[in-house]
C-alpha cells in the first residue's frame, strides 16, 4: 500500500508499486486530466509536479511518489497557474487540446521557478513535450504573456 | 434541395433538455463521402439533392432561451464545434453565452458525419445556415404575432427581436413558445443574414470548449470510465497478414490483476477496419494488462508478407518507375518532343512510409448488455464504426450506439475502426465492459501507413529554356488495398491527389502509373497522396527552372500559362476533384497564381540574402484550397539546418475563423517539417522496425521557425484548412536548400549528412542587407530533459 497526497486528498494505492503513477492517477484515483501518450518519457502528455517540480509520471513508479505531493491538472492552484490559463484563453492556444495538461502542467512549474523566461529557458522547458497539433508557437507566446501577466 | 421540418413538434427531440422548446432539423442528403478508399466518390453539390432523408443539424432552443446546437462532426482539434457554433450565432442572430454545443451519436439522423478531407465545412455551411435562419425568422414571426406588426418590421439582434418602427423589444425566450407552433418557412423564403450583420464570421473567436481542456476536464476517448471496466492491451502479429499458431497464457495470467486472457481470431488482409487479431490480456488495469502481454507465449505464422523489405521493395519501385507505366494523362507527344529537347532533367523521387502517430493512440470502450453494444470513442466517423460493428458482429445496427468523444488528433488514422472492432469483439465476447488501451509502441507498429512511393520525372527544355517535355511517372501501393485484394494500382481518387492534376502549360505531357503490390496495411494520412506527389513536382518544376536557368517563382509565372481554368474533363482526365464538382471548384490556375503572388510579396522574394542561405518556394492546389509557402533556410558547414523564416500563403475560400485558419496553418507548417525531417517507417522481415517518439521523432518546440500565415481575402466558397497547406512545405524547404547548397533533395526525409561541406551558392548580400536572425538548429530532435 502505498500512500500520497493528490492534488491535496490522501490516496492510498494498492496496486502493483512499479506500476507508473500515470496509471495510479487515471486509473486508481480516475482523475483523467494526466494524459498518457508515449510511456517511455518522449512526450510530456504524463507531466505532474512532484513537490512542486514537474515529472513524467510515466517514468515514476508509483511507491516512488510514496508521502509526496502529487498535482495534476485538476489540482493546479496559484498565481502562475492563473495566469497561464488566462495566457492560454487569450491566445487560444488549444486545438486538440490532447497535450495540453502536460504542455500547462510544464510552462506552469517554468513560470513558478523563471518568472521571466528567455525563449532558450522556454525551449528548454518545453521542448520535452510534444504536441501533434504543433501549437508550439502560440506555447511560447502564452508563457511570454504569463510572464507579464505576473509581473502586473 | 434542402428541407427544414419543425421536429419540435414531432416530439423526436427527447434528447435535448426534456424536449420542450424550438427544434429544427434540417434534412437533406447526406450522399457525399469523401473517402477515397471504400467507395466510389459522388458528386456534391452546392445544394443537397433529395435521397434517402435523414435530419443533419439540429438547433434547439428552450424556453430559457438557450440554444443548443447538435454538432455533427467529431472535434479533432480543428475547431470545427466552435466554427458551426460561429455560423449558427450568427443566422440566429445568437448570444455567444447562450450557446451550448452537444456532439451528436453516430445515429443515422443526423447524417453523414465524417471528419476527414478538410471538408466539413464545405459541406455543412450551407445546412447550418437555413436551419439557423429557420429559427430565427419564426422568432420574428413570433414577435409579429405578439405584436399585430408586420413580419419585415420585426428584426432579430443579439438574441431579441426589435420592432423597428417603435423599438419594442421582446427577448427570444419569450417568444419561444409561441414560435413552437408556427409553420416553418419555405426554404425558398428563408432570408439569411446580410454578412454586414455578423459579429462572429470572420472574427477570432476563442474555442467554445476552453474553459474544460485548461481543466483537464476535456473527455477525451482515452478518458472514458464506467463502472466494472476492464482493461485490454493486444499483443498483434507483428507482420501484417499474420496469425497465431499456438499461445500460452500462464505466464501472462499469472500477473497480478491480470483476469483473462483471449484470443481475437486474425481477420484475413486485406483486413479494412477489422481487427489484426492477436491475444488479449484483460486486466483490473492498464499497467496489468501491459505486464501480462510481456509474459505471454506466442508461436506465429507470419504469412506471406513476412518477407517485405523496404530497402529491396524501394528498388521494385525504382525498376517499375523506369519503365512504361499505365498512362492517365497524356499531351501532346511526350517521346518526341524530349527526344528534341536541348536540355534534359531526370529527378528520382522517394518518399517513404508514414505513421499518424495521433497524440492520443487508439484506444475505445465498449459495453454489452442486453445484447446491446455501447461504444464510446474517439472515431472520425462514428457511422462508419457503427455500419463496421454490425457487420463484423452480427448485431444490428439498431442495436449499437457509438458515441464519438474528442479526438487527441484524428489525422485519418481514427476514420479506421479496427481498435473499436476490437473493444467490441471484446465486450460481446465477455460479455462486459472493456476499454482496449494501444501503447505508442501498438500504434507505430500496428499503424495503417501512408503509402511509400517512388517517382521518377523526366523533363526537357528547348533551347531557349522553354519546357516542352513533362514526364511524370508514381509509383504507390493503392489505399484500396487494405480493404480489396489484388489492388496494384491506385485508383483516380489518389491520382487526383498531386498527379493527374499537374496545373503547368506544358505541351507534352505524360502521367504515368506504375504497379506496386501492397504488403502493409494502408490508411491516408494528412495531406493525403499530395505529401508524396507535391514534393515530387513542386521539386521538379524548380530543377527545370534552374535547368533553364531561370528563378523559380518567374519560371512559374510563365508557365501557369493558358486558360485560367484547367479542364481536366475536356483533357479526358479522370479526375474525381475531391468528390466536389467541378463546376463549383474548378482547378483555377488563377488562384495559384494569386497565392504564388501574395506569397512573394509578403516574402520579399528577391531580397538578398545571408551567405549559406537560400529561398525555396512551392505552391499547390488540394482538397479544393491553394497553398504557397516560401522558406528561407541557412545550411551550416556541419549539414546543421535552420529556418529563419517561413511565409505561407493560404486561400481556402471565405474564411468562419480566421483565427483557426492561423493556428491550423501554424500546425500545417509544423507538420510539413516533420514529414520533410523525420517521419520513416522502415520494415525489415515484414515488421516495422520503428516503436516510439525516440525512433520515429516527430516535430518538436525547439524547431518552431518565425512564421508568417497570409490567410488570401476570399469570396470563394470555403473550402478545406486542416490539410491543403501540408504539402507544400517538404518541396518549399528542399527547394530553399537547393537555393543555399546546389545540393538537390530528393529522398525524404531528408539525409543532413548530404548537406555536409556542400559549397555556399546563395549571392553574398549587398552592403545594408538585414542581419541574420537567430537561427534555430533543426537537429537534434532529442527530449528536453526529463524529470
Ligand atoms: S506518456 Fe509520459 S512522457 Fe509520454
Ligand atoms: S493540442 Fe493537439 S496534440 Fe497538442
Amino acid at each position: 500500500m502505498v500512500k500520497f497526497t493528490l492534488n491535496g486528498a490522501t490516496l492510498s494505492v494498492d496496486d502493483d508499486p512499479e506500476m507508473p503513477l500515470l496509471w495510479a492517477i487515471r486509473e486508481t484515483a480516475g482523475l483523467t486530466g494526466t494524459k498518457f501518450g508515449c510511456g517511455i518519457g518522449e512526450c510530456g502528455a504524463c507531466t505532474v509536479h512532484i513537490d512542486g517540480a514537474p515529472t513524467r509520471s510515466c517514468q515514476m513508479p508509483v511507491e516512488l511518489a510514496a508521502g509526496k505531493a502529487v498535482v495534476t491538472i485538476e489540482g493546479l492552484s496559484g498565481r502562475a497557474a492563473k495566469a497561464v490559463q488566462a495566457a492560454w484563453r487569450q491566445l487560444d492556444v488549444v486545438q486538440c487540446g490532447y497535450c495540453q495538461s502536460g504542455q500547462i502542467m510544464s510552462a506552469v512549474a517554468l513560470l513558478s521557478h523563471t518568472p521571466e523566461p528567455s525563449d532558450r529557458d522556454i525551449d528548454t522547458a518545453m521542448n520535452g513535450n510534444l504536441c501533434r497539433c504543433a501549437t508550439y508557437n502560440r506555447i511560447r507566446a502564452a508563457i511570454h504573456t504569463a510572464a507579464k501577466m505576473m509581473e502586473g | 434541395m434542402t428541407r427544414i421540418v419543425n421536429l419540435s413538434r414531432r416530439k423526436l427531440l427527447k434528447a435535448i433538455g426534456g424536449g420542450s422548446g424550438l427544434v429544427l432539423g434540417v434534412y437533406f442528403s447526406a450522399t457525399d463521402r469523401a473517402s477515397a478508399i471504400e467507395e466510389p466518390a459522388r458528386p456534391l453539390r452546392a445544394g443537397f439533392e433529395p435521397g434517402q432523408l435523414s435530419p443533419n443539424v439540429f438547433v434547439a432552443m428552450d424556453p430559457t432561451g438557450q440554444v443548443t446546437l447538435t454538432v455533427s462532426r467529431p472535434e479533432m482539434g480543428q475547431g470545427i464545434r466552435t466554427t458551426f457554433a460561429m455560423i449558427m450565432a450568427d443566422e440566429l442572430a445568437a448570444a455567444w453565452p447562450r450557446i451550448v454545443v452537444r456532439q451528436s451519436d453516430g445515429d443515422a439522423k443526423y447524417g453523414d458525419q465524417i471528419t476527414d478531407a478538410s471538408r466539413s465545412i464545405l459541406i455543412m455551411e450551407r445546412p447550418l445556415r437555413l436551419a439557423a435562419a429557420s429559427v430565427r425568422q419564426m422568432l420574428e414571426a413570433a414577435a409579429a404575432q405578439t405584436w399585430r406588426a408586420l413580419i419585415a418590421d420585426c428584426r432579430a439582434v443579439d438574441h431579441e427581436v426589435i420592432h423597428v418602427p417603435t423599438a419594442r423589444v421582446l427577448p427570444y425566450a419569450q417568444l419561444v413558445k409561441t414560435a413552437m407552433n408556427l409553420p416553418v418557412p419555405n426554404p425558398d423564403k428563408l432570408r439569411l443574414r446580410d454578412s454586414s450583420s455578423r459579429r462572429y464570421i470572420g472574427h477570432a473567436i476563442p474555442s467554445i470548449d476552453m474553459g474544460a481542456m485548461l481543466k483537464g476536464k476535456t473527455p477525451f476517448g482515452a478518458d472514458v470510465t464506467l463502472p466494472g471496466i476492464k482493461y485490454a492491451s493486444i499483443e498483434r502479429c507483428p507482420v501484417y497478414g499474420g496469425k497465431v499458431k499456438n499461445f500460452d497464457p500462464a505466464g501472462a495470467m499469472a500477473v497480478r490483476g491480470v483476469e483473462k486472457v483471449i484470443e481475437i481470431p486474425a481477420n484475413p488482409a486485406p483486413s479494412g477496419h477489422l481487427p489484426l487479431g492477436g491475444i488479449a490480456v484483460i486486466a483490473s488495469n492498464s499497467w496489468a494488462a501491459f505486464q501480462g502481454r510481456k509474459k505471454l507465449k506466442i508461436e506465429w505464422d507470419l504469412g506471406s508478407n513476412a518477407s517485405h523489405d523496404t530497402t529491396a521493395y524501394r528498388a521494385e519501385m525504382q525498376a517499375t518507375a523506369r519503365r512504361t507505366g499505365k498512362s492517365v494523362r497524356t499531351l501532346g507527344n511526350f517521346e518526341s518532343a524530349y527526344a528534341g529537347a536541348a536540355i534534359r532533367v531526370v529527378g528520382e523521387y522517394f518518399v517513404p512510409y508514414q505513421t499518424h502517430a495521433t497524440m492520443e493512440p487508439p484506444v475505445a470502450v465498449a459495453a454489452f448488455e442486453n445484447s446491446k453494444l455501447i461504444v464510446m470513442a474517439p472515431t472520425q466517423s462514428p457511422q462508419t464504426a457503427r455500419a463496421v460493428l454490425a457487420q463484423y458482429l452480427d448485431l444490428k445496427e439498431a442495436d449499437i450506439v457509438v458515441r464519438p468523444t474528442f479526438l487527441g488528433n484524428g489525422f485519418g488514422r481514427k476514420a479506421l475502426h479496427d481498435y473499436i472492432c476490437e473493444a467490441g469483439w471484446l465486450a460481446k465476447a465477455t460479455n462486459g465492459r472493456i476499454k482496449v488501451v494501444w501503447t505508442r509502441e501498438d500504434d507505430i507498429k500496428h499503424g495503417y501507413y501512408q503509402p511509400i512511393c517512388f517517382q521518377r520525372l523526366d523533363g526537357g527544355l528547348d533551347k531557349n529554356g522553354v519546357p516542352i517535355a513533362w514526364r511524370h511517372r508514381t509509383v504507390f501501393p493503392s489505399l484500396a488495398s487494405t480493404f480489396h485484394a489484388d489492388q496494384v494500382l491506385p485508383d483516380a481518387a489518389q491520382l487526383g491527389q498531386g498527379f493527374v492534376d499537374m496545373p503547368y502549360a506544358i505541351p507534352n505531357l505524360r502521367c504515368e502509373v506504375g504497379a506496386a503490390p501492397a504488403h502493409m496495411r494502408l490508411g491516408p494520412g494528412r495531406g493525403g497522396l499530395n505529401m508524396a506527389h507535391t514534393f515530387a513536382m513542386c521539386s521538379f518544376i524548380d530543377e527545370l527552372a534552374s535547368a533553364a536557368g531561370k528563378d523559380p517563382a518567374n519560371f512559374l509565372f510563365t508557365y501557369y500559362a493558358g486558360p485560367k481554368k484547367i479542364d481536366m474533363k475536356a483533357l479526358g482526365v479522370d479526375y474525381p476533384n475531391y468528390s466536389a464538382l467541378i463546376e463549383d471548384y474548378p482547378l483555377d490556375v488563377g488562384r495559384l497564381q494569386n497565392v504564388l503572388q501574395f506569397a512573394m510579396d509578403r516574402a520579399s522574394w528577391g531580397d538578398p540574402l545571408l551567405p549559406r542561405q537560400g529561398r525555396g518556394l512551392a505552391v499547390h492546389r488540394s482538397f479544393l484550397s491553394y497553398a504557397a509557402a516560401i522558406i528561407v533556410v541557412t545550411v551550416a558547414e556541419n549539414g546543421q539546418i535552420s529556418i529563419p523564416r517561413i511565409d505561407l500563403v493560404i486561400d481556402c475560400g471565405q474564411v468562419i475563423n480566421p483565427d483557426r485558419v492561423k493556428a491550423l496553418m501554424e500546425d500545417s507548417i509544423m507538420y510539413g517539417l516533420g514529414f520533410a525531417l523525420y517521419g520513416e517507417v522502415t520494415v525489415k522481415n515484414g515488421a516495422v522496425e520503428q516503436r516510439n517518439f525516440d525512433d520515429y521523432p516527430v516535430a518538436r518546440a525547439v524547431i518552431t521557425p518565425e512564421m508568417h500565415i497570409h490567410v488570401v481575402p476570399s469570396g470563394h466558397p470555403p473550402t478545406g484548412a486542416g490539410d491543403p497547406a501540408v504539402p507544400v512545405i517538404a518541396p518549399a524547404l528542399c527547394n530553399a536548400i537547393f537555393a543555399a547548397t546546389g545540393k538537390r533533395i530528393r529522398t525524404l526525409p531528408i539525409d543532413l549528412n548530404l548537406l555536409k561541406d556542400a559549397p555556399a551558392t546563395a549571392p553574398v548580400p549587398t552592403a545594408g542587407a538585414p542581419a541574420a536572425p537567430t537561427a534555430i538548429p533543426l537537429t537534434p530532435a532529442g527530449p528536453a530533459p526529463k524529470n
